[in-house]
C-alpha cells in the first residue's frame, strides 16, 4: 500500500492502489472481491496490505469462480454496497460475462435497481501472456446498454477515474493496462480528486490529424507524434477516457478542426470501437472530412504468445506514422 | 402431514393465509392463462400451476425485511410480498403501470422496497446474485435471511454451483431451493442428472440439504422455517429440494405431450389445493362452505385487478430509452 504525498510520483499502479485505498477509507460500503487479492496481495500486488488493513469482510478471497463473485457483487450493490472486484486477467472476464450483460446491465433498466459495482479488469497485450493474458475484451462490452466502461492512460487518469467509477451508481466496467502498471510514474495531487466518466482528454494538441485512441496506445500515438512533428505534421491525440458513455462532443471538436482522423486501439479491428467513431465521424462530421477515416489496429487473429509474432500483432509507432504522412497527402 | 407438527409449529392464521394465497394464485394465473389464449397476452406465459405451495410455504415463512430471489414459477411470492393482482396483470398486459413499465414482461417482477429481486430468464443467474445479498447482511451485521431457487433444470448451470459454493464458504445467510418439476423444458430429470434426488448436490458443498413435498404448503412452510432459522444464526446456508410435478407445459404455447398423462394423472391427485384442503379439514379450520367463500374472494380480487390493468395505459414508444442507467438518488441504503 502506499501513501498519498505530492513530492513523491507514483506508478499506474500504485495510482490504482492509492484510488481503492482512499475509497475505503472514506467510504465503508466499499469492498473488494477477487481471486487471491488478500493474504497474496492480488496477482499484480494492487492490495498488498489490504486485508490487514481492512479485514476479511471487506476484502474477500474467493473461489475461482468469475461468474459467482461478479453475481455475488451485483447482490451486494443492488443493497446498496459498493463492491470493487478484480479480474485477475481481464481475459477471464469472459467467465462472467452472462452475469455482466444480463444481470448487471440490465437490472436498472428492467426493475429500476441501481447496481453500483466495479469490475476491475487488467487488460492488454505486450507483456507475453499469449492468448489468455493479453486480450482487450472492451468491445464484447461496448455494445452492451447499461454498462459504463472506463481506460485510462496515466496515473492520473487511472487514479481518478476508478475514483469516479467506484462512486457511480452504475455497473462500471474498468480497463486498466498491464503494460503501464510499473512503466509510466507521474506526481498526484495530495488532495482527493476524481476524473469524470464521460469526459475525453487531449493528450498533445495539434492541427494536422486527430489521432483518437485510448489505454496504453496514447503513449505509441506520442511517440509518434514527436517523430511527425520532425515533418511538420502536427498530431492531435484524443485520449478517450470513456467507453462508454462516449464523449462525441470532444471527438467531433478534434475532427471538425483537423479535418482528418486516425483511430486507433489494441483490440481487434473488426466491430471495434474504432469502427464505431468511422461510422460517427461519417454521420456527423462528413463535411469536415478532408481524407478517408483511418484505423489502425491489430489483425483478427487472437493475441499470439512468440515475441516476433507478438510484436508484429500489436499496433507500432511505425504504423502510425505510416498513416499519418499518407492522411497528410490530402 | 404429522398434525401435531402443524398445530405446534404453524398458527391457525398463518395457515388459514397460506391456503388463501394459493387460490389467490391458482385464480390469477389461470386468468392470465386465458388471457394468453384470447390473444390478449402476447409473449410467454410460465405458470406455478401444480406446483403453487412452494413459493406460498416459503414465502410466508420469511420475515418481511427478508429478501427474495424467485424462480419463475413463484407467483405466490410476489402475492405475498404485496405485489396486486392489478400490478400482475398491468405486467404481464405490458402496461405503464406494472413493476417494469412495460420494459419487461411474464414474471420479470421486482422491487428492492419489497425485497423481490427481479428474475432473469438465464436460470440460476439470481443465486450468485441472492448471495451477493446475503454477503452484505453478513458484512453489515444485519439478521437477514434471502431465499432463492431455481428448477430442477437450473441446477446444471456453473452459478448454481458458483453460487452455493461459495455461500457455503463463507456460511452466508442464504436458502437455496430446487423446484423439481421432473422436465427442463421438455427434457425429463433423468437426462439432466445422474442423480435421483437434487438435494444430493448439497453434500459436495458441505451443507444440509433435505427432500421436501413441494405440494404440501405446510412441509414447505415447515422446512422452510428451519432453514431460515439456520441460516438466521449463522449456521449457513441449506438446500430444499421441494418434489412437485410442472401440470402444464414450459409455456402456456406448450401442449407438452412429451409428459406421460399417466404421470399427470397421478399427480393431479396431489394437488396442493386439494392437499391444504384436505389438511384444513382434518384440522376442523376450514370446510366447503369456507373453501367455495374464499373462491368468491379471490375471483373477485383478480377480476378487480384486470379491471384496473385494462384501464391502465400503455408505455409511449419514446419511453424505451428512459432508465438505462441509475442515478445516485436510486441507489439503496
Amino acid at each position: 500500500m502506499t501513501t498519498a504525498t505530492a513530492q513523491t510520483e507514483v506508478t499506474y499502479l500504485e495510482a490504482i492502489s492509492q484510488a481503492l485505498d482512499e475509497e475505503m477509507d472514506r467510504d465503508e460500503r466499499v469492498f473488494l472481491m477477487g481471486e487471491d487479492i488478500g493474504t497474496y496481495g492480488g496477482a499484480f500486488k494492487i492490495t498488498d496490505g489490504f486485508l490487514a488493513k481492512y479485514g476479511e469482510w471487506r476484502v474477500l478471497d474467493t473461489p475461482l469462480a468469475e461468474s459467482g463473485f461478479v453475481g455475488a457483487a451485483i447482490g451486494a450493490a443492488m443493497m446498496g454496497l459498493r463492491p470493487v472486484v478484480e479480474m485477475q486477467f481481464a481475459d477471464f472476464i469472459s467467465c462472467a460475462f452472462d452475469q455482466i450483460t444480463e444481470v448487471a446491465a440490465k437490472n436498472h433498466y428492467r426493475w429500476g435497481a441501481a447496481v453500483p459495482m466495479v469490475i476491475r479488469a487488467p487488460f492488454g497485450g505486450g507483456v507475453h501472456g499469449g492468448p489468455f493474458h493479453s486480450e482487450c475484451p472492451e468491445g464484447w462490452f461496448f455494445h452492451s446498454p447499461g454498462l459504463k466502461i472506463v481506460a485510462p492512460s496515466t496515473p492520473y487518469d487511472a487514479k481518478g477515474l476508478l475514483k469516479a467509477a467506484i462512486r457511480d451508481p452504475n455497473p462500471v466496467l474498468y480497463f486498466e493496462h498491464k503494460f503501464l502498471y510499473r512503466r509510466i510514474k507521474a506526481l498526484l495531487p495530495s488532495e482527493d480528486y476524481i476524473v469524470p466518466i464521460g469526459k475525453a482528454d487531449v493528450k498533445r494538441a495539434g492541427r494536422d490529424i486527430s489521432l483518437i485512441t485510448y489505454g496504453a496506445m496514447v503513449h505509441l500515438a506520442l511517440e509518434a507524434a514527436e517523430l511527425l512533428a520532425q515533418e511538420g505534421i502536427d498530431l492531435e491525440i484524443v485520449d478517450l477516457r470513456t467507453l462508454i458513455p462516449l464523449d462525441k462532443d470532444s471527438v467531433y471538436e478534434s475532427v471538425r478542426k483537423t479535418s482528418k482522423a486516425i483511430l486507433l486501439h489494441e483490440d481487434n479491428k473488426t466491430g471495434g470501437i474504432g469502427a464505431e467513431i468511422a461510422a460517427l465521424l461519417a454521420e456527423d462530421c462528413f463535411d469536415h472530412l478532408d481524407g478517408p477515416v483511418l484505423r489502425i489496429a491489430p489483425p483478427d487473429t487472437p493475441v499470439p504468445f512468440s515475441t516476433p509474432l507478438e510484436e508484429y500483432f500489436l499496433p507500432k509507432v511505425s504504423d502510425i506514422v505510416t498513416a499519418a504522412r499518407k492522411l497528410a497527402a490530402y | 402431514m404429522d398434525l401435531a407438527n402443524v398445530t405446534r409449529d404453524i398458527k391457525r392464521a398463518d395457515l388459514l393465509q397460506m391456503y388463501f394465497y394459493l387460490r389467490l394464485t391458482r385464480t390469477l394465473e389461470d386468468r392470465v392463462t386465458a388471457l394468453y389464449r384470447q390473444g390478449r397476452i402476447v409473449g410467454g406465459v410460465y405458470t406455478s400451476h401444480g406446483m403453487e405451495a412452494i413459493a406460498v410455504g416459503y414465502a410466508s415463512a420469511l420475515e418481511r425485511d427478508d429478501v427474495i430471489a424467485p424462480f419463475h414459477r413463484d407467483m405466490g411470492a410476489f402475492l405475498i410480498r404485496g405485489f396486486t393482482p392489478g400490478e400482475v396483470l398491468a405486467h404481464y398486459l405490458g402496461k405503464r403501470t406494472g413493476p417494469s413499465k412495460g420494459k419487461d414482461g411474464n414474471v420479470h417482477m421486482g422491487d428492492l422496497k419489497r425485497g423481490v429481486i427481479g428474475f432473469v430468464s438465464h436460470l440460476a443467474d439470481n443465486l450468485p446474485v441472492a448471495t451477493g445479498i446475503a454477503l452484505s447482511f453478513k458484512i453489515r451485521g444485519e439478521r437477514r435471511v434471502v431465499f432463492t431457487g431455481t428448477g430442477d433444470g437450473g441446477t446444471s448451470r456453473g452459478d448454481f454451483h458458483e453460487a452455493m459454493n461459495f455461500a457455503a464458504v463463507r456460511k452466508l445467510p442464504v436458502v437455496f431451493f430446487c423446484n423439481n418439476n421432473q422436465y427442463a423444458y421438455s427434457t425429463p430429470q433423468c437426462l439432466q442428472m445422474a442423480i435421483r434426488d437434487v438435494a444430493d448436490r448439497a453434500k459436495a458443498y458441505g451443507m444440509p440439504g433435505e427432500i421436501v413435498d413441494g405440494n404440501d404448503v405446510a412441509a414447505v412452510y415447515l422446512a422452510s422455517t428451519r432453514a431460515i432459522a439456520l441460516a438466521r444464526t449463522g449456521g449457513g446456508p441449506t438446500f430444499l429440494e421441494f418434489k412437485t410435478m410442472r401440470m402444464h407445459g414450459h409455456s402456456e404455447h406448450d401442449p407438452a405431450k412429451y409428459v406421460p398423462r399417466e404421470l399427470l394423472e397421478e399427480w393431479k391427485g396431489k394437488d396442493p389445493i386439494l392437499k391444504a384442503e384436505y389438511l384444513l379439514n382434518q384440522l376442523d379450520y376450514g370446510d366447503e362452505a369456507y373453501f367455495h367463500e374464499m373462491g368468491e374472494r379471490v375471483k373477485k380480487e383478480v377480476e378487480a385487478g384486470l379491471e384496473f390493468a385494462e384501464q391502465s395505459p400503455l408505455p409511449d414508444g419514446p419511453e424505451v430509452l428512459e432508465g438505462v442507467f441509475a442515478t445516485e438518488d436510486e441507489v439503496a441504503s
